[in-house]
């Protein structure tokens, strides 16, 4: 089979079977869009007629679902979700086979996910990240096409310029009433945002909502309208709370991500970006979450009011914006109770969809206009592109999400990481899955230095000038090995088990079957 | 001078703390064999600090090893540790200037030929300790510093610890002029709150007014804040730096005595400003002279 590279240097079949032709990755804004908007089936409802159906099994009679079609479902329910599985069960009941999940994350939870594909019901996955069973069967091979993994602003242009065509989208809805009006903020399973599952309901064949918490017409707020739903199915219950929100998110006490998001506070303030109309977005775990502590003090000791916080939600970041600090809250999907909390009461914090958050292929996308993102990784290379696919064991472990799309949009992004996790050095030669290219990303930074991408010579100046601990990351890699030693390359089988998708929809790299 | 502005434990049973003390950025580090390890993990904590010794960079800290005391394991510590070049033994529960030279005795038979000498520090935690806090001081040339451990202390007393200190009061001064008196460093007792930043800012600051050159700490979290308080402050390098040119005019004027805003400039104000501006030039918080 004829071989093509990429524009990072990955060699990449010209087309793989069960996925199609590769669109080789060309530069991150190198790909321009060349279609239209994909249009899905007008209909209509009579005024006689009525939406609520008892039950799932009805559903999947009456639209029919048939063999062979794409079943969506959003992933605000994380690992509480119990839509899926409901869902497929119903499947397999009915002997319908081949059926492809669109799912916006996998979580553990998902696991009898893994025998409906040895049973043939599911033969597809697309999907923007994944954890637990499923994803160790990604890697062992079980699919029989390779999984599509994508970004979260990458899905949502999926979605609309029709590369990733949704027949029903099954929406997991925390509350709805009867004419199905969605909301993700009251009932048993509330999750706040449901922005990813905005692009499915307006571009799936068939919409159908799915849930436990059934309140009188009309439901208020909607954030998934009744003109886009064809019915509604109530259930006993769609989810389990203490999987889908955490109480509290906690800043991390571990010294070290500590000490490494102290530096990246640093690292924000000498690049001159402490001032007032700062924006900002981080995630939720470790180190990054202590960066917004960091980031806090330094925005209150000068005085300043930023002008938002983006992604998924925090109670941190909630605190941030009652304290004055940002003037919004731009969510497309929260993380805590606080979270929850805030966007059903606060008129400045917004609910937004994810191709609003992060879709390269639209008039601009949230993350646009981010001054600064921290985002994790599991390796990166000494081009900076970023693995946050598989892990040290080679086996898929995680998935872009929001990652590719904020780092190509924010003005300055920061990886932040230990240079050893556990006894292994992150900084590689070549990372062994790249997620997210170099190009795209600024600065690392870890406990035994910061290093500087070699096109930002601008960034570099300002850091030397601030005092901040500068390395390349060459010599960051030689320290972590000179204490680590060098770790053994990972071998993988020769099965592409996934193609990673960049945002634009170009293949950036692809997953092989681990040994 | 060595700066000790921060001395910061680090159990020595915790292969990940070991890796990462040289990390954040704390003045010395003290690998602990004593109150953080079990009894029963003496020995494997006693290998693992003497391999970190041997492999791991701890950057521009000071490495120090706080041995377990002489009437325990101190004499199979000093044998494991020494050859390993440490910079500084943290010799706990010292009551008396023969404990120090026993100590002393055992190190120098330790060393290896060639070896950089290993210094000492008296760690002061008894009634007994703070009464003979002088002679202690100059027991050894080996030793540099004075440190207090106030918790054992107030145990001993049956006075309960307070956050104002008023109960360690008496204790703090003699540790702070005893090292005075021999010219050696004097260091704190930690803040044990690990939560309460304003409350160790303030403990900190009252140490750095009683003489304190530096304060042990038992969280990274708490180095930069203890670093803020021993640092000299923009005030104090605009100050010196007025002294030493008031008494630079006055040499080049042949004046026996120079004044500033009115006060006498006298040797001991001098002394004081050179040291804010060693302190000042050493962090790279004022220009080389």
């Amino acid at each position: 089979m004829n071989q093509l590279t990429n524009a990072i240097g990955r060699d990449l079949p010209e087309s793989i079977e069960g996925y199609g032709k590769v669109r080789p990755f060309a530069g991150a804004f190198a790909t321009l869009p060349d279609m239209p908007r994909q249009a899905p089936k007008v209909k209509r409802a009579l005024p006689s007629e009525q939406k609520l159906v008892e039950d799932i099994e009805t559903v999947f009679k009456q639209i029919p679902i048939k063999d062979g079609m794409t079943l969506s479902f959003h992933h605000h329910l994380r690992n509480g979700d119990g839509v899926v599985n409901l869902v497929l069960a119903v499947a397999a009941k009915l002997g319908i086979k081949n059926l492809t999940v669109a799912l916006s994350s996998v979580f553990p939870v998902h696991a009898p996910l893994v025998e409906h594909v040895k049973n043939g019901v599911v033969v597809g996955l697309d999907t923007n990240y994944m954890s637990g069973p499923v994803a160790q069967a990604v890697s062992h091979g079980l699919f029989p096409r390779p999984v599509v993994m994508r970004t979260h602003g990458g899905r949502a242009r999926a979605i609309e310029c029709g590369q990733l065509k949704i027949d029903v989208a099954f929406i997991a809805a925390p509350a709805a009433d009867d004419y199905g009006n969605v909301n993700g903020v009251e009932g048993p399973a509330a999750c706040g945002s449901l922005g990813y599952a905005i692009p499915d309901a307006q571009y799936a064949d068939h919409v159908v909502a799915v849930t436990d918490h059934l309140m009188p017409y009309p439901l208020s707020p909607i954030s998934i309208p009744q003109t886009r739903v064809d019915y509604v199915v109530k259930v006993e219950c769609i989810g389990d709370p203490k999987g889908i929100v955490s109480g509290t998110t906690k800043i991390t006490r571990d010294p070290v991500g500590l000490k490494i998001a102290e530096t990246t506070a640093k690292v924000i303030k000498a690049a001159g970006l402490i001032k007032d109309d700062f924006s900002f977005q981080t995630g939720a775990g470790g180190a990054s979450l202590a960066a917004a502590y960091y980031v806090r003090q330094m925005m209150e000791e000068a005085g300043v009011t930023g002008s938002f916080a983006l992604g998924g939600i925090t109670g941190y970041m909630v605190e941030m914006l009652e304290a004055g600090l940002f003037r919004k809250l731009i969510d497309v999907q929260g993380f805590d109770l606080d979270a929850v909390r805030s966007i059903a009461s606060n008129p400045k914090h917004l609910e937004v969809s994810a191709d609003f958050y992060a879709s390269p292929f639209n008039m601009g996308a949230a993350v646009n206009k981010l001054d600064v993102v921290v985002l994790g990784a599991t390796e990166i290379d000494t081009d900076f592109n970023v693995n946050v696919v598989t892990g040290s064991d080679g086996v898929v472990m995680g998935g872009s999400g929001g990652h590719s799309d904020a780092a190509a949009g924010a003005k300055m992004t920061i990886i932040v990481a230990n240079l050893l996790r556990g006894r292994l050095p992150i900084i590689k030669g070549q990372v062994l899955t790249a997620t997210t290219p170099g190009e795209t990303i600024d600065v690392l930074v870890t406990e035994r230095g910061v290093a500087v991408n070699p096109n930002r010579t601008d960034l570099y100046e300002k850091f030397k000038a601030a005092g901040l601990p500068l390395k390349t990351v060459e010599e960051l890699k030689i320290l972590a090995e000179k204490m680590a030693g060098v770790p053994e390359s990972i071998t993988t089988g020769e099965k592409i088990v996934a193609v990673v998708e960049y945002r634009d929809g170009t293949v950036i790299d692809v997953v092989r079957q681990s040994k | 001078m060595d700066l000790r502005r921060t001395m910061l434990f680090m159990p020595g049973n915790n292969p990940g703390m070991l890796q990462n003390g040289g990390v954040f950025g704390a003045d010395a580090i003290i690998l602990d064999l004593e109150d953080a390890v079990a009894p029963q993990e003496k020995d494997a904590a006693r290998l693992l600090v003497a391999q970190s010794l041997k492999t791991v960079d701890y950057g521009t800290s000071e490495k120090v090893v706080r041995i377990n005391p002489l009437d325990t394991f101190a004499r199979i510590d000093i044998p494991a540790i020494v050859p390993c070049c440490p910079d500084a033994i943290l010799v706990p529960k010292v009551e008396s200037s023969e404990d120090i030279q026993e100590v002393a005795r055992l190190v120098a038979v330790a060393e290896k030929p060639g070896q950089a000498q290993v210094k000492l520090i008296a760690l002061l935690e008894t009634p007994r300790g703070i009464a003979e806090a002088y002679r202690i001081a100059k027991a050894d040339k080996r030793v540099v510093a004075l440190a207090f451990g106030a918790e054992d202390y107030t145990a001993s007393l049956g006075a309960k610890r307070t956050k104002e200190g008023t109960e360690i009061f008496t204790a703090r001064t003699i540790v702070v002029n005893s090292a005075a008196a021999v010219g050696i460093q004097s260091i704190d007792t930690p803040f044990t709150d690990v939560n309460d930043i304003e409350g160790l800012v303030a403990d900190t600051q009252l140490a750095k007014q009683l003489g304190f050159k530096g304060k042990l700490s038992i969280n990274p979290r708490q180095i930069d804040d203890i670093h803020k308080v021993f640092n000299p402050t923009v005030q104090d390098i605009n100050w010196a730096e007025r002294i030493i040119k008031a008494i630079r005019k006055a040499e080049a004027e042949g004046a026996g005595v120079a004044s500033l805003d009115g006060k006498m400039v006298d040797a001991p104000i001098v002394a004081r400003a050179e040291l804010i501006l060693y302190l000042a030039r050493l962090l790279g918080l004022a220009e080389e002279a």
